[in-house]
Parts: C-alpha cells; sequence; structure tokens
C-alpha cells in the first residue's frame, strides 16, 4: 500500500470515530473495563506462578532417620535413597548442624535453645532436593518405605494449596475475560456497523467507481483498531500506576513467606504491551465482524 | 465491445427480468435504451457494470466475460466504465472538485495526476467556476454535469446513464445531452436509458427497445416509438 494511501485510511478512521459519539463512548468503555480486568487478572496470575516456582524450588524432602539407626545403617539408607532417578541431590545433616540451622532460624529466641547443645534431642537427617517439584510427593512415599526413616517431612500443604488457588483463580478469571472480550467485540462490530450504515451511499459510489475491497475496508479496521487501542489507555494507566504503588510502597512494608512480587521493570511494562496488543486484536475482530456481514463488497 | 448473446436474467425471487437477449455494441457507438418501466432496461444496464451476472448466456464487455470475472477482479473491470445516474448520486459534504476527485482517489491515482484530470473534465462540462461550490448549492442540470464529470475523470470506455435526463427540466435536459455528445465524439461508447421522446426523437442515434425482457426493436437513428 501507498503511503500516501495509508494516511487516507487512516483519516477516515479517525473521522469515523468522532461520527459516532456515543457509540464510540460505549464501546472505548467496554474495552476498558475488559482491559482492566485482562491487566489484573494477569498480574495476578504471572505473580502467582512466580511465588509457585520460588516455593517449588525451595522444596526439599528432610528425611529424619531413627535415632537408634547405627552409622552403617545410615549409610545404607543413603545409598538406598541415592537409587531413586527422580532425586537430584542428597545432603547428610547431622544432629549438631540441625540443631545449629534452628537456633539461626530462631533468631533471638534460639538462645533458649543452646541448653539442648549438650544432650541434643533431634535426628540426623538426610536432605533431598527432587529434579522436579512435582515429583516431591512421590520420592517421600518412596523413602517412608525405607528402614531406619523416622519421619519424611515436606511443604506438601503450602504447594498444593498454591496450585489449587493458582488453578481456581485462572479458570474465574478466564471466564470472566471471554465473556468481557465478547462483549467489547459485539460493541465495536456495532459501532462500525453504524459507520458502514453512515457511509453507505460513499461506499456504494466507491464501489461504482473502481475501489477495491480492501481499499474500502481498511478505514473500518483502522476504526476498530483505534477503539481498542483507545480503550487500552486508561487500563495501561493504572496498571503503570498501581503496580509500582504495591511493589514499590506496599510490599516492602509487609512481610510474608514466600511473597516475592516480579519486580515494575520489566514486568509492568510487558503486561502493558500485552493489554495494547489485545485491545487492538478486540478492536480489528469486532471490525472483522461487522465488514464481514455489513459490506457485502 | 458489448456483446450478449441469448442471455436470460431470472432473480432470486422469480421475476424474469431479461428472456433470451442478443446485442452487439461496438465501440464509439452511442445508443439509446427504451421501453415500458419494468421491461428490464435496469437490468440491461446492470449487466454491463456486472452489477449483476446473466442467469444464463453469455455478457462479454471489452472482451471480458463477465460470469467468468473474479470478485477481485470486478474494481478493475468498473474502471473502465462511467456510470451515471437519475439522482446524481454525489456526496453531499464534499465540493464539485472534491466529489470528482474522490473517484480518482479511491483508485490510488497520483495527486499530480489527480489535479489534472479534474480540471480537464470541469472544463469539459464547464463548470470550472463551480469547482468550489457544494452540490446543493447547485442547480439540478449543474450536479448531473458533476456525475458525469466524475464519470468520466479516468477516461472509460463505455458510459452508461440510466435516466440521466429524469430529474430535469426540458432545457437542461439539452445542457446534459451535448455534454453526452461531445463526451461520444471523443469515442466514448454512450449506452443510455431514457423516457424522454423528445431527445430520442430529435437527437437521432441507434435506439434498442425492450419490453419484457426482449429485445423488440434495434434501429439505427431510431425513434422513441411509445407515447410516453
Amino acid at each position: 500500500m501507498k503511503i500516501r494511501t495509508f494516511k487516507r485510511h487512516l483519516r477516515e478512521g479517525v473521522k469515523n470515530i468522532f461520527r459516532n459519539g456515543w457509540m464510540t463512548v460505549a464501546s472505548i468503555g467496554s474495552v476498558t473495563v475488559t482491559l482492566l480486568l485482562v491487566a489484573a487478572f494477569l498480574v495476578i496470575i504471572l505473580n502467582l506462578n512466580h511465588m509457585a516456582e520460588k516455593v517449588e524450588e525451595d522444596v526439599i524432602v528432610k528425611v529424619l532417620i531413627d535415632v537408634a539407626a547405627s552409622d552403617e545403617d545410615i549409610k545404607t539408607l543413603g545409598h538406598n535413597i541415592k537409587k531413586i532417578n527422580q532425586i537430584e541431590s542428597v545432603v547428610f545433616s547431622s544432629k549438631d548442624e540441625e540443631l545449629d540451622n534452628l537456633i539461626k532460624g530462631m533468631g533471638k529466641e534460639g538462645k533458649s535453645w543452646e541448653l539442648f547443645e549438650q544432650d541434643n534431642p533431634l535426628n540426623h537427617a538426610y536432605i533431598i532436593k527432587a529434579k522436579e517439584p512435582q515429583d516431591t510427593a512421590v520420592i517421600a512415599e518412596k523413602i517412608r518405605g525405607f528402614d531406619h526413616v523416622h519421619k519424611v517431612n515436606y511443604g506438601k500443604e503450602v504447594v498444593s494449596q498454591l496450585f489449587e488457588f493458582n488453578k481456581n483463580a485462572r479458570i474465574v478469571g478466564i471466564i470472566l475475560i471471554v465473556g468481557l472480550v465478547f462483549t467489547a467485540i459485539f460493541l465495536i462490530s456495532n459501532t462500525i456497523k453504524l459507520t458502514i450504515m453512515a457511509r453507505s451511499t460513499e461506499i456504494g459510489i466507491m464501489k461504482l467507481v473502481g475501489a477495491t475491497n480492501g481499499f474500502i475496508r481498511w478505514p473500518f479496521f483502522i476504526e476498530g483498531m483505534l477503539l481498542g487501542m483507545i480503550g487500552s489507555i486508561i487500563p495501561i494507566g493504572v496498571l503503570l500506576a498501581g503496580y509500582y504503588y504495591i511493589v514499590e510502597k506496599l510490599v516492602i512494608s509487609v512481610q510474608i513467606p514466600f511473597f516475592e512480587l516480579l519486580s515494575f521493570y520489566p514486568f509492568a511494562w510487558q503486561i502493558s504491551l500485552v493489554i495494547l496488543l489485545i485491545g487492538a486484536l478486540i478492536g480489528v475482530w469486532g471490525s472483522i465482524m461487522s465488514v464481514r456481514r455489513f459490506l457485502k463488497v | 465491445m458489448i456483446k450478449m448473446e441469448n442471455v436470460f436474467k431470472r432473480y432470486q425471487n422469480g421475476v424474469t427480468a431479461l428472456n433470451g437477449v442478443s446485442i452487439h455494441i461496438e465501440k464509439g457507438e452511442f445508443v439509446y435504451i427504451v421501453g415500458p418501466s419494468g421491461a428490464g432496461k435496469s437490468t440491461f444496464i446492470k449487466l454491463i457494470y456486472r452489477e449483476v451476472k446473466p442467469t444464463t448466456g453469455l455478457v462479454e464487455i471489452n472482451g471480458v466475460n463477465t460470469s467468468e470475472l473474479k470478485e477481485r477482479e470486478v474494481p478493475f473491470f468498473r474502471r473502465r466504465i462511467g456510470v451515471v445516474f437519475q439522482d446524481f448520486k454525489l456526496l453531499p459534504k464534499l465540493t464539485v472538485y472534491e466529489n470528482i476527485a474522490f473517484a480518482l482517489e479511491v483508485i490510488e491515482e497520483s495527486p499530480r495526476n489527480i489535479r489534472k484530470r479534474v480540471m480537464e473534465v470541469l472544463e469539459l462540462v464547464d463548470l470550472k467556476s463551480k469547482a468550489r461550490f457544494l452540490p446543493n448549492e447547485l442547480s439540478g442540470g449543474e450536479q448531473q454535469r458533476v456525475s458525469i464529470a466524475r464519470a468520466i475523470v479516468n477516461r472509460p470506455d463505455i458510459v452508461i446513464a440510466d435516466e440521466p435526463t429524469g430529474n430535469l427540466d426540458p432545457d437542461t435536459s439539452w445542457d446534459i445531452m451535448s455534454v453526452f455528445e461531445d463526451i461520444n465524439e471523443r469515442g466514448t461508447t454512450i449506452i443510455m436509458a431514457t423516457h424522454s421522446k423528445e431527445i430520442v426523437n430529435k437527437m437521432k442515434k441507434r435506439v434498442i427497445a425492450i419490453e419484457s425482457g426482449m429485445i423488440v426493436r434495434d434501429e439505427s437513428r431510431g425513434e422513441y416509438g411509445y407515447e410516453n
């Protein structure tokens, strides 16, 4: 397409937007609402994923060894554990090391535990990391069957709860967004239908003097795309400001384990771009529907 | 140039508009299409600029069989045909100049050619002085001249006119007819459907009469032949 022609289509598209008044406002509004939700949803889902990954990386299986086990027994157990192929690493941690860790982890209150240094009540342990975090439960189950195992611990609850929540959030979000996207597409295609009706004489003349179908359609695609992109301005603004506030101001003051958000840059900007593209896509889709149905060129 | 052989046209609603029409029109001819309302004149005209396709039979325009024309080729086919209507079909918000230029803009002519061609045709239809007027500031005859200018601005081989003087008073009609005659003298084929006995009988040309979808008369320098 010639640049001159493209400029013409752009001009016509912009003109159409102003021609339709309230219908334009309504369709931009619906895109705005849709994209606000899409943005919130994306931010939540991606952050949950990020947190889940973090937690998964931290998931270890701790095998507490029976107090009665001899050094020989402990070695045999270690060999057996290493034979499980889903395992990435096995580290032995003596009960003294375990106590040290405990004391360190408790901070100030750990002092009182120092009393136990003489008579350590803890068990020796093997600390195991899985190759794939999903295999954690399987590994734990296998080790439970071995001799001289006192107890097998892993962060089962945290992981499964996080996965469950993530899954539910995804389903609800997707249903909501699909519904809203279709509403937005419907409103845009209606707006464009109005434009097509208003310009029917013009379109008739264009056909008569030999304008190609593509030439006739372009301004309507541009109108749709612009409606979608204008609709994404507010969501992007809210996203950037809101996420900045949450990451830089809010999160720093609250301390929750595993609660670590994706950093503002580049995450917020990537999402903004995605929102803009979704807006444009909704608009183009709406116009394609209208053009196909009402513009028998 | 225009060739129809045994053309039938039946619309989806069951109306048979043309019932076996065969005709040859050569380059540079001036032809009146006459006949009662609903006889098939409009369908005959629409077949030429491929607004409709024949149900059976052959329609060949400028060597192109319109039945075999692909949808995306139609725009390019139409660029060689100019069409003028009874109701002018001008865009009310555009000036005379812009209305004519529009026909060239949408086929992506260069701005320089557009300016040159529009001025040429404005000269031809004698409206140079009113280039900046809006259609509603013009008389009916002037508006029709604008629409003729638009029809010929990309130098078509054929100009089709569907009752171009139907909305005009007799004096103005003669103005319009002389414009068509000018265009015809420059070598453009003109096909004009008309109900004007006066025009047909005074400005003698080939007359094709259509009744009930059939050609009942085809005479060079013919008469109108109906009592209006």
